[in-house]
């Protein structure tokens, strides 16, 4: 089964209009993500940042980095890609008409809009990565509803006899984040006119859920939704069908079983019975097999076209998003262990863990769609303003990649010995405050790494918008037409 | 093999039907049980709901997202007991509407910060963090101090929480108010129905302003009373998961 049946028969009018939109979207959340992580960053660094204001504290601004990161910026590319994949797999405009997608698009701005000044007044429910408060959680659920109507609607009414594998990726994704989103948000307000709300879970169970949700947020909005991604813009910019078929069967379902369960092993050694954290642990370390499995199959969907990694910056974007997804997909496991947990929970490494995940997997992959979409989407000439630009983006995030996530393993690693050290007379070696301070150098190199994301992302940025206005650079029209592909 | 997956990729309904029947096992196998096994939360004494002045303080402690540096769960080990004290336990969070456990330690622990520091420290901590430890990243918060505590509507947090399942009673409900401002060393009468509502529940003006009662004031409640509910003294952990 190979991507490229989808775009090509007779053209049907496909909507466009709201996969603009949300690609322009995903651009500018996508910067102002990365510029609110940068100056937190800083701010750990540099504590007097904080400016002693309650809203600019590292605590109010970090929900909005983290959901501006994930929600904004990684819903808008999910938007966007899975109405462009729907459509052009299924060959029929998007079901519901442009109302529908008008209703989505500027719902989903709305709950961003609500939950990021919310966090800025301090109105949150202290969940991580749920911290919107009950109105935004409702306004969220009937978006989503219209979302599943959409999409499944297009899958319904489509023209193709079968549904294209990145479609099961994209229809998990959707159904799973509503069931988690409706599940670890259930809470009661204090009042309908107010916004402060109690969860209706407590301690224990309500840790359980919290992480339920929080793992799999990773598992279906970051890694099932962007491998829908993965399926259908690999193929198409290398030119090649996907690689193996019954792979891409046995690693989606099994893949989805087995991320569920991975939740618990956020709770190791906590209050949490044993059999859940050893239950936990067990199903992290088998999620290594299908995700594997996934990598497996994007690279793999290169053989014969390895070449093009010489000459498509785009293509090279993709790939790297595979690898990096293929080395953290391998250190997740590692780190659910129980014996490296001890050590790893608390500390940096996390952090690190997180954003080789983020910025290498989600954030690249998503480069790599959004620069196939943009000059299909505007400016007439088909291609990419410049290419020379691409790639200079592609260093110089990946630079910043590598300079985040080693500061976190140096930070995240010594500060959990430091904390177990002893001295010779049995004493703890260091005070808390001793593990802080050792810390500063490393906080100051990943505020390093991402100030060149952000640079990379402005880059981007100008790129895209002279590829709107249909600009094509010098370099790029006295260059060789095989080298100009996009 | 006689089902083939041609089924699931030619039918919306069924593939939809699959994928919610995939991914709803896990977790019902992980979280039925959490609800219905009597091990789950250890039989303590001690514990009861957070007190009006309490709650409020851990509702700033949420809105100032202090669990995004600070964890409230000692873990089992050698060296986490000797820094922070005994190893939490469920119990310890079963009224924690949300549990605050976190999952980052920019900050120490504060699980049993409860009477470690003077009001006063936490204060001058509070206000500028740097005055008291010098080599100290946490934001300061000035301004808990100047604004004063919104805490007309305590009774309907009390009501809200009762509903979720914590265990307030009528009384307390009725008495919100007053219990607040007695906690805050503004109240006026007898004392005794409060202490007897929230045993060891910490008492005084905990900002150094008697005149107001402000956001810093339930704070302080709140952290001086975080780990202090359990008497550790006659805790037996082979007896608690009865």
């Amino acid at each position: 089964m190979s991507a490229s049946q989808g775009a090509a028969g007779q053209a049907a009018a496909y909507n466009d209009d709201v996969i603009r939109k949300f690609t322009a979207m995903a651009v500018f959340w996508g910067v102002a993500a990365f510029i609110v992580g940068f100056y937190i960053a800083l701010q750990l660094a540099f504590p007097v940042l904080n400016l002693g204001l309650e809203w600019t504290t590292f605590g109010r601004l970090r929900p909005l980095h983290t959901s501006a990161a994930i929600f904004a910026f990684g819903g808008c590319v999910l938007f966007a890609t899975s109405f462009y994949v729907v459509q052009r797999t299924c060959r029929v405009s998007l079901f519901g008409g442009p109302l529908l997608a008008n209703f989505i698009f500027w719902g989903y701005q709305l709950v961003i809009v609500l939950a990021a000044t919310g966090y800025l007044l301090g109105i949150t429910q202290g969940k991580e990565y749920a911290e919107p408060e009950w109105y935004v959680d409702l306004l969220l659920t009937v978006v989503w509803v219209a979302y599943l109507v959409a999409f499944a609607g297009t899958l319904m009414t489509r023209r193709e006899s079968h549904i294209y594998v990145a479609n099961w990726f994209y229809l998990s994704f959707i159904l799973t984040v509503a069931m988690l989103h409706l599940v670890n948000n259930a809470a009661l307000p204090v009042s309908f006119t107010g916004t402060k709300s109690y969860v209706v879970w407590a301690g224990v169970q309500d840790a359980l859920t919290q992480w339920w949700y929080a793992h799999n947020a990773v598992g279906f909005f970051l890694t099932t939704g962007f491998l829908g991604i993965m399926y259908y813009f690999v193929p198409k910019q290398a030119d090649r069908p996907v690689y193996s078929y019954r792979l891409s069967v046995i690693h989606f379902w099994t893949l989805i079983f087995l991320y569920i369960w991975a939740g618990p092993h956020h709770l190791h050694y906590t209050a949490a019975p044993d059999w859940l954290q050893t239950l936990g642990m067990t199903f992290s370390v088998m999620l290594w097999m299908p995700s594997w499995g996934g990598m497996i199959n994007g690279v793999m969907t290169l053989s014969g076209a390895w070449h093009k990694l010489r000459t498509d910056p785009v293509l090279r974007f993709l790939i790297t998003s595979i690898a990096f997804y293929g080395m953290s997909t391998f250190e997740g496991p590692v780190m659910s262990i129980k014996a490296v947990n001890s050590l790893s929970h608390y500390t940096d490494w996390t952090i690190g863990h997180v954003h080789s995940g983020a910025l290498g997997w989600v954030a690249f992959v998503s480069f790599g769609a959004i620069y196939f979409l943009v000059p299909r989407l505007w400016g007439g000439t088909g291609r990419l303003y410049s290419l020379k630009l691409v790639t200079v983006h592609f260093w110089v995030a990946t630079v910043g990649i590598v300079l985040y996530i080693t500061a976190m393993w140096v930070s995240g690693i010594m500060q959990g010995l430091m904390w177990r050290a002893y001295d010779s007379y049995g004493f703890l070696q260091y005070s808390f405050i001793e593990t802080v301070q050792a810390m500063h150098p490393y906080y100051v190199i990943r505020a390093g790494g991402g100030l060149l994301f952000v640079l990379g992302s402005l880059v981007m940025a100008y790129n895209l918008i002279q590829t709107a206005k249909g600009r094509i650079s010098d370099e790029e029209q006295t260059a060789a037409p095989a080298a100009a592909r996009a | 093999m006689a089902f083939k997956h041609e089924k699931f990729e030619t039918n919306v309904i069924l593939l939809a039907i699959g994928i919610l029947v995939t991914v709803a096992i896990g977790g019902l196998v992980q979280m039925v049980p959490l609800y219905t096994m009597e091990q789950t939360i250890e039989k303590v004494r001690g514990m009861r709901p957070y007190s009006p002045l309490e709650l409020m303080g851990r509702n700033i402690y949420v809105r100032e997202g202090c669990y995004l540096c600070h964890s409230q769960m000692i873990r089992p080990f050698r060296d986490e007991v000797e820094r922070y004290g005994h190893y939490s336990l469920a119990a310890e969070s079963m009224y924690d509407h949300p549990f605050q456990w976190g999952s980052k330690r920019t900050g120490p622990d504060l699980a049993r910060v409860g009477g470690k520091y003077s009001n006063d420290w936490h204060v001058l901590h509070m206000t500028d963090p740097r005055a008291v430890v010098p080599e100290s990243i946490m934001p300061s918060y000035p301004f808990l101090a100047r604004k004063e505590l919104k805490y007309a509507d305590i009774a309907d947090h009390l009501r809200a929480l009762r509903a979720v399942g914590v265990k307030y009673t009528e009384d307390d409900i009725k008495n919100a108010v007053a219990d607040l401002k007695m906690q805050a060393g503004a109240g006026a009468g007898d004392v005794r129905p409060f202490t007897e509502r929230y045993p060891k529940a910490p008492m005084g003006d905990f900002d150094g302003d008697p005149k107001r009662i402000t956001e810093l004031d339930a704070l302080v409640a709140y952290l001086q009373m975080l780990g202090t509910l359990v008497d550790f003294t006659t805790f037996k952990p082979e007896l608690a998961r009865r």
